[in-house]
């Protein structure tokens, strides 16, 4: 008989490390070095999986008639010249809003750029709110940094690898995003509600001003966020009896589960954003000791 | 050439290669909820067949692997996949003589454990999943079974694996 009288023993050990490891990664930041190293490993087969898909598209880019190609391009082109024009206005306002911050004497926002990245057409368990994007550490991807698609904010990066990072979208249960109702002003925390697709603004007392459809901003405080992209719409709202907080649901305007390529953003000036962050910590440290 | 592997141990890693393929390839969302735990059920066929050399070790790296993968806690997927495997070793005399409809009930039991321990972690830490299409996996798998049954076990003939 070969060594099974050890195989309980063994089993006991193995379950003894897996509940250790799994108790560490739940509660030590410090794991998440692990969790990259790891990434990095599975990344070239993330990356080999994609490349079917790849090559169908890139097929079906070949196959596509001369037609559709011209009237796809005039498309764009249209697409173009309206975005263009608007981006004109855009430019005389940001240059008025400079000056309106210097007459009033307050810093001017921070600017940020972005990169276009794609997601790994790899599959996850379907009840995780995350996706794997194709940049990572080699591509300055950092830990915490803010993910956008064309309509709204999708995320952030949690875990970053050298090749691959992973992202965990805002209908994730552990993400929360300061924001901002773009009608009122009024501030308030999305948090997600798993991935049905679905957010929740909680802590909003009864008496507050919330009505269907009011457009929910990024309001930066977070200072994960840049402040100012759209996160949601508010869907429903309902004042349950004996709560003495609404319950209020939050559509995403970012398409969670059909964009392919997403924007992620970087700071334009590190040090005036350290400086925010410093004294946020500050602050908060002096809450606590009082 | 291939001396080194002995008892062709290239076709038990391919075929681990292949489990890990199949569950990342991507599908439409909906089928997603319904991908069999290949990676499982190739783990589960080699530990029956041949316990003294793929157990318990083999099935925790390779939930390590998925872990990495899913991007679910560290140990859940191995935990999981240690658990089913030790049960598979130990049952592996009586479960080898069933015929295969009677094995793939056996491994119904065997996912459907899998699954639990997953979704105890995943409810431990707040994250679990709020649809009964959770469980669906558990039946597509034992529908797999004779077929990764019949394949890997004409493999392991054709290829002498011992």
């Amino acid at each position: 008989m070969f060594k099974s009288s050890f195989l309980g023993l063994r089993l006991t050990v193995l379950i003894l490390c897996s509940v250790v490891l799994m108790a560490f990664d739940h509660k030590q930041a410090q794991f998440k070095q692990l969790r990259s190293a790891l990434l990095t490993v599975v990344s070239p087969l993330q990356i080999a999986m994609d490349w079917p898909v790849q090559w169908v598209t890139w097929v079906r880019a070949n196959v596509s008639s001369q037609q559709s190609l011209i009237e796809e391009n005039a498309d764009l082109r249209a697409e173009s010249l309206y975005l263009r024009a608007r981006l004109q206005r855009i430019l005389t306002l940001q240059d008025e809003n400079k000056n309106l911050r210097a007459l009033l004497q307050s810093a001017s926002p921070i600017g940020e750029y972005f990169s276009v990245a794609k997601l790994l057409a790899v599959s996850i368990e379907p009840y995780l709110a995350q996706v794997v994007l194709d940049k990572g550490k080699q591509h300055k991807v950092y830990m915490g940094q803010p993910v956008l698609d064309a309509k709204g904010v999708m995320g952030q990066v949690v875990h970053v690898g050298a090749l691959t990072s992973r992202v965990m979208l805002i209908t994730d249960v552990h993400s929360a995003i300061p924001v901002q109702i773009a009608r009122t002003g009024m501030r308030g925390i999305i948090v997600g509600n798993g991935p049905r697709n679905e957010l929740q603004l909680i802590d909003v007392p009864d008496t507050s001003d919330i009505q269907d459809g009011d457009l929910l901003l990024t309001s930066g405080l977070g200072l994960r966020y840049p402040p100012g992209y759209p996160v949601g719409t508010i869907s429903t709202v309902s004042n349950p009896v004996g709560d003495s907080f609404m319950m209020i649901k939050v559509k995403p305007t970012a398409q969670l589960n059909k964009s392919r390529q997403v924007l992620l953003v970087w700071r334009k000036s590190k040090a005036t954003f350290r400086e925010a962050e410093n004294s946020l910590k500050q602050l908060t440290q002096q809450r606590q000791h009082s | 050439m291939l001396r080194i592997l002995p008892n062709g141990s290239l076709w038990i890693i391919f075929s681990f290669f292949l489990g890990i393929v199949l569950s990342l390839l991507p599908l439409p969302v909906w089928a997603d909820w319904f991908r069999p735990e290949w990676l499982l059920l190739v783990v589960l066929y080699w530990a029956l067949a041949l316990p003294h050399r793929i157990s318990i070790g083999a099935g925790w790296v390779l939930g390590l692997l998925l872990d990495a993968m899913n991007g679910t806690l560290l140990g859940e997927h191995a935990l999981a996949m240690a658990v089913s495997v030790y049960l598979i070793v130990v049952l592996h005399r009586r479960v080898r003589l069933f015929p295969v409809w009677q094995q793939a009930v056996v491994i119904f039991g065997l996912t459907l454990l899998y699954q639990l321990i997953i979704f105890a972690v995943q409810g431990v830490i707040g994250e679990d999943p709020h649809t009964w299409l959770y469980w669906a996996p558990s039946f597509t798998s034992m529908l797999m079974w004779p077929w990764i049954f019949t394949i890997l076990r004409d493999w392991r003939r054709r290829y002498q694996v011992t």
